[in-house]
């Protein structure tokens, strides 16, 4: 099969056409059905996938079943992965099934809400395999319409604000991106990613309105895809969005946000940053080594005195992915594979966390720390759930979380020495926040009232944890999985930019040494 | 040589024959008895020409010694212009039928309005140029007083024609210069005075105060005032008339004088040009946020668009060229789909213009909410929807030229933009509960309008229709 990444991306668009097109009705048969073909659409694009996974040559560091196609404006339809994407597409695959059987009790518009998800499914899915740079934008923007309706639709009391606000703000960030991409088209004259990557971009300084720009056209074509990736990512300080759109989405939504949306920013920076303008990318490190560093701190801060079980986990995971940039940004094989491995990882620890707080506001509606306590005497099969993925954010050693955080801070360890330190002050305080947050919900007696009688998991619930705990621990006890994959490509990226950065100071150095010989 | 002349505009001729022959059939029959039919008629002959346009016309013929051109950049408005007028009338018919404003005048009105649009992208001398623009106006000012019982339809129609003739008497005032300093009135002639970017001060003069006057016909800003009063007052139909047609004429004309005219001092006016798009874009997108009466919103948006058409213009390359076309070529698309939404939009009856109106609609009508969904993010240029294309291309274009602040701030205006185009969203899909529910209005013309423009809205992301071909062709033509 030549065009199997575009069947694995469009199974879902396809059922939710036909939900869109064929399925009548509002009654209960009809939501049902809705559920039950976006159910199976999902599955079957994550048993497709898998094919994927297996045709895989990991040792090749190039594109991978490529398929191209011509399309408008001189760019081309193109379609590919390497060992960067490859595990996010499997991600993607993986959880949907997920989000789907989590979404079982939804009662509102359940054929919108289906289609909403099947729709983000295939976005996500191209935006990881898009091998066009004006193609990636299409996914990449396009990921924003079904989820500005997730969660004004669906989500919680303050939805407008929160869904208004998710929206303009990562616009803003990605038009941005838009212009650089323009930029670059009319510089490099083609769309094509690959070829991109080889092609060197202007980085001799200039200065606009008396600013020198150190770096030139790379630093600020770097900036630019900085906003954008940075507010998806979300790094600090514009992460502000992402609590108030945890917070008020679904408990599906979160968990799409969670673990699939938020790593686009990181593999942006994978695919775009780092092989594409690797003057800039090595002018702004350091700066971004710091606002990493600070993100993990600050995040973890204010964690700790959050009282919406929601908004707390939300500032969890942007400290996590404070990591994630320092790996990215450390720019060693360590860092990188240590990034790639952590957002791995948080995909199915975020995503378990945020599925820990929708089984309880399932039966209490209610996301305030205060309203819970002593869960654990009726729902010990909870308790230990919630216990074994509190651990693995904190980063236990045996669980996934454990393994990247410890690569991310080897890998900027050789980098800078402080910001490894300022960052492993996080850790401490991550367990501070995810231990002290089950105390208070799981731990002591039951004495609040209306706690009484709510249940424990049911099977399904138990169903849908079971193979994010199978991941975290198979990860985390065999990282080797991931890093064999990944290794190769990562190896090549950061061999390329180290080549590019070599060439581009000999060409200073050489330019300098004209200038002083006139 | 005269017979080759009128074998150029027969096109033109023939729908002058038509709309004479409309006019006095009626006058002698049935009066508005027959306007529903005449409507039918009308735009079945704009379908037919536009066909004929389109197939048939190859290579670039002058006629009239110069003064008007027929090449594939005239061709390609002219079946825009044809096929958005012809979309228009139709999606009229009932709601004027019903309203009671269906009379005979109107569609002959809009024919005479299309004869003049199809003169004025043709034009190849002030002259030429006038008389289209004339024609058109002219026939637009009563177009838009059509309800003459309503005082707003009256005063939209007085305050167009007022500020109308003052952009008129800018523009001849900028002729008269125009000819005074080049001794001509042909573009072809103008251009050779004004070659090699230098220009005399008279000539510079000239050059303004036509695109003062022009700027107006596309409601640029600064000279935008009339149009939120003039889309608010005019009938729903003839709104949507003004925002479709008249524009890809103006921008067609404006194109033309720049470049045939003025080709040889590109720098001279690409600077105008492009302030008139910054101002455009950031006017549109900030001045439609308060606005709860939807035309309104739209006449804003189209302040805005036409801010985003007038980048590629200001580029002064063929592919802005090409950009503007194709930008234009969708902005009529999107909004021939978004007028079939307003006007199915009644209660009891009754026009409903407030977007408060729209709350929880998607509950009611899922599949005209999601059409509307779609279009409402196309012309906030969000992909994959259609118009990101086209803001894409002129963003392509004006960076091209150098224009990398212009792009900058055109895309940080669509941000701002996009808010409002979210409010309506808003409103549709998250909006409170409410009893007294608009009409389910279930014109099956207006339908298939809406559902067609949305349909391309998101098809035309695979190919864009092959537009670009026609367009690539159309700007070379103009720009060399």
């Amino acid at each position: 099969m030549d065009n199997l990444l575009s069947i694995v991306t469009f199974i879902p668009a396809l059922a939710a056409l036909i939900l869109a097109l064929f399925l009548r009705g509002s009654d209960e048969a009809a939501a049902r059905n809705a559920k039950w073909l976006a159910m199976i659409a999902s599955s079957a694009t994550f048993v497709v996938s898998l094919f994927i996974l297996a045709q895989f040559d990991p040792s090749d560091t190039g594109f991978q079943m490529v398929e191209e196609g011509a399309w408008i404006m001189g760019m081309s339809y193109k379609m590919g992965v390497d060992g960067i994407s490859v595990l996010f597409v499997m991600l993607t695959t993986f959880i949907m099934p997920l989000v789907i059987a989590a979404s079982w009790n939804v009662e509102t518009r359940v054929k919108e809400y289906m289609i909403a998800f099947l729709v983000l499914e295939t976005l996500m899915l191209g935006v990881f395999m898009a091998l066009d740079l004006v193609l990636f934008y299409v996914f990449f923007e396009a990921g924003l319409i079904p989820m500005f309706l997730i969660i004004g639709i669906w989500g919680g009391a303050n939805r407008i604000y929160a869904s208004f606000k998710f929206f303009l703000y990562t616009f803003l960030g990605s038009v941005l991106m838009l212009v650089a991409m323009v930029a670059m088209f009319v510089d490099a004259g083609t769309t094509d990613i690959p070829t991109l990557m080889t092609h060197t971009f202007g980085s001799e300084g200039f200065s606009i309105l008396g600013i020198k720009v150190v770096g030139g056209m790379q630093t600020l074509m770097f900036l630019a895809f900085f906003a954008s990736f940075a507010v998806k990512m979300p790094m600090w300080p514009v992460h502000t969005w992402l609590p108030d759109a945890h917070v008020q989405a679904p408990t599906a939504g979160s968990v799409v946000l969670a673990a699939i949306l938020l790593k686009m920013g990181g593999y942006g920076f994978l695919r775009f940053s780092i092989p594409m303008f690797p003057v800039g990318f090595d002018v702004l490190a350091p700066l971004v080594l710091w606002m990493s560093a600070i993100a993990i701190v600050y995040t973890s801060l204010v964690a700790l005195v959050q009282e919406d079980m929601k908004k707390l986990i939300a500032y969890s995971s942007v400290a996590h992915m404070g990591y994630v940039t320092m790996g990215i940004f450390a720019a060693n094989q360590q860092g990188v594979d240590g990034a790639i491995f952590q957002m791995i990882s948080h995909g199915f620890i975020s995503a378990a966390l945020f599925l820990v707080v929708g089984v309880i506001y399932d039966r209490m509606h209610t996301r305030e720390i205060d309203a819970y306590g002593g869960l654990v005497n009726r729902m010990p099969a909870f308790a230990l759930i919630f216990m074994f993925f509190t651990m693995a954010n904190v980063g236990l050693p045996g669980t996934s979380g454990f393994v990247g955080e410890f690569l991310t801070l080897m890998g900027v360890f050789q980098v800078n020495t402080w910001v490894a330190a300022v960052a492993t002050a996080g850790v401490i305080l991550s367990a501070a926040y995810g231990l002290w947050l089950y105390r208070r919900v799981v731990m002591g007696d039951l004495i609040k009232e209306s706690l009484r009688t709510i249940s424990d998991m049911t099977p399904r619930e138990r169903a849908i944890f079971a193979p994010l705990v199978v991941m975290t621990l198979l990860l985390g006890v065999y990282p080797a999985l991931v890093l064999d994959i990944i290794g190769p490509s990562v190896e090549a990226l950061v061999a390329n930019y180290e080549t590019a950065l070599d060439i581009a100071m000999a060409s200073v150095t050489d330019a300098s040494a004209a200038v002083a010989s006139n | 040589m005269i017979q080759a002349d009128l074998t150029i505009i027969m096109p033109e001729i023939i729908l002058s024959l038509f709309a004479i022959a409309a006019l006095l059939g009626a006058v002698y029959t049935g009066k508005d008895k027959f306007a529903p039919m005449l409507v039918w008629a009308t735009a079945g002959v704009f379908v037919t020409l536009a066909l004929w346009i389109g197939v048939n016309g190859e290579g670039t013929n002058v006629a009239f010694g110069g003064m008007f051109n027929d090449d594939a950049f005239s061709r390609f408005a002219k079946v825009a212009i044809l096929l958005s007028s012809a979309a228009v009338l139709v999606m009229s018919q009932e709601y004027m039928e019903r309203k009671g404003l269906l009379r005979f005048e109107y569609p002959v009105l809009v024919a005479l309005a299309v004869v003049g649009m199809m003169v004025m992208v043709s034009a190849g001398d002030l002259m030429t140029l006038y008389l289209g623009l004339e024609l058109q106006s002219l026939s637009l000012y009563v177009v838009a007083s059509l309800r003459r019982d309503s005082a707003r339809s009256t005063e939209a129609g007085l305050k167009y024609f007022v500020l109308g003739a003052l952009s008129s008497g800018l523009l001849l005032y900028g002729a008269s210069l125009t000819y005074g300093f080049a001794g001509t009135t042909l573009f072809s002639g103008i251009i050779q005075t004004a070659s090699d970017g230098s220009i005399s001060v008279g000539l510079l003069f000239g050059l303004v105060l036509i695109i003062s006057g022009l700027a107006f016909k596309v409601s640029a800003v600064p000279f935008h005032m009339w149009t939120p009063d003039v889309y608010e007052g005019s009938p729903t139909p003839v709104t949507a008339f003004f925002a479709t047609a008249p524009k890809i004429a103006a921008m067609g004309l404006f194109a033309r004088v720049l470049y045939d005219a003025f080709g040889g001092v590109v720098s001279d006016w690409s600077q105008v040009i492009a302030l008139l798009s910054l101002l455009s874009m950031f006017l549109g997108a900030f001045a439609a946020i308060g606005q709860t009466n939807i035309k309104r919103l739209m006449a804003f948006s189209s302040i805005a668009h036409m801010g985003y058409a007038l980048m590629g213009l200001a580029a002064g390359t063929a592919l802005g060229v090409q950009a503007m076309l194709v930008y234009m070529a969708i902005y009529v698309t999107m909004n021939i789909g978004t007028f079939a939404f307003i006007l199915s939009m009644e209660k009891d009856g009754q026009a409903v213009t407030d977007i408060s109106a729209l709350n929880q609609y998607a509950k009611r009508e899922p599949g005209k909410a999601l059409a509307m969904l779609v279009l409402l993010f196309s012309m906030a240029g969000v992909p994959p929807m259609v118009g990101f294309f086209g803001k894409l291309y002129v963003l392509q274009a004006a960076y091209d030229a150098g224009l990398a602040w212009l792009a900058i701030a055109g895309v940080i205006a669509s941000v701002i933009g996009a808010y409002y185009y979210l409010r309506i969203v808003f409103f549709m899909y998250f909006g409170a509960e409410q009893d007294d529910a608009l009409d389910k209005n279930s014109s099956p013309v207006l339908w298939t309008f809406l559902m067609g423009s949305a349909a391309i809205m998101v098809l035309g992301l695979i190919n864009l229709f092959g537009i670009e071909g026609a367009a690539a062709a159309a700007a070379a033509t103009l720009v060399n």
